[in-house]
């Protein structure tokens, strides 16, 4: 028997990295690098610090939880009325770093907590539109 | 039968029904008349729209007296919002530049 009461939504990426962790740990770490590969951002590698990621589409406020430098990173991640937690892990390799994220925390019945004015309604519909014309 | 993200995907592809769709969702259950007023459109014709709506179940509607109210119903969305999906998608694409980011950086 499931408990979607307690049931916890998780995503989870993994990737063999060529490169050792101190490199990964910068690119995790440090904002004007961060904001090439993810969003702009106010991170500071901090515990509690606060921070936005912000892209075109809007935001993601996010609180540090957790920092051990070149092995592990975790922040809170809010958006679309939705919390969860990422959470980085680096692991050595002989030949590089084993990535691993994990995205997680917020039940299966939350996912309705998308509302009509936080999900760019829009845009998602024009895209929806697209798709049913081409389809007919 | 028709697959029920089918019928979803039709309810919501017209422009028309999606302002109502949109509009019960900001401003909360209104009746016929009132989605009328602002909609462009004639009352059988939005009273077709709601129809379409109601048979995705996006609306319920409420009887009181001679008038008909109708509530949005967020839940219908579900099906469309699977977000461990969207979000595996996401981060994917973001381990890509990651690692472009990684070839170009400095030791």
């Amino acid at each position: 028997m499931t408990n979607s009461a307690t049931e916890r939504l998780s995503v989870v990426v993994e990737r063999e990295v060529p490169f050792p962790p101190e490199k990964i740990w910068r690119a995790l770490t440090q904002p004007h690098l961060i904001e090439e590969w993810l969003m702009k951002n106010d991170f500071k590698p901090v515990v509690d610090h606060r921070f936005n990621l912000s892209a075109d589409w809007g935001a993601v406020d996010c609180q540090v939880l957790s920092v051990e430098p070149n092995k592990t990173l975790s922040y809170t991640w809010a958006a679309l009325g939705l919390e969860s937690v990422v959470t980085w892990t680096l692991t050595p390799t002989g030949t590089g770093t084993h990535l691993r994220m994990e995205q997680s925390g917020f039940r299966a019945d939350q996912q309705q907590a998308y509302q009509g004015a936080k999900f760019g309604w829009q845009r998602f519909f024009a895209a929806l539109e697209q798709v049913v014309a081409r389809s007919d | 039968m028709p697959d029920p993200h089918d019928i979803l995907f039709r309810a919501l592809a017209d422009p028309t029904r999606r302002a109502i769709f949109e509009r019960l969702c900001r401003e909360g259950e209104q009746t016929v008349g009132s989605l009328t007023v602002r909609s462009g459109v004639s009352q059988p014709a939005v009273s077709k729209h709601l129809g379409v709506l109601k048979h995705a179940r996006l609306v319920r509607d409420r009887h009181e007296g001679r008038q008909t109210h109708y509530s949005a119903q967020l839940g219908a969305l579900g099906p469309l919002i699977d977000w461990t999906s969207q979000m595996a998608a996401f981060w994917q694409t973001r381990f890509d530049r990651l690692e472009d980011l990684l070839k170009r950086m400095d030791q």
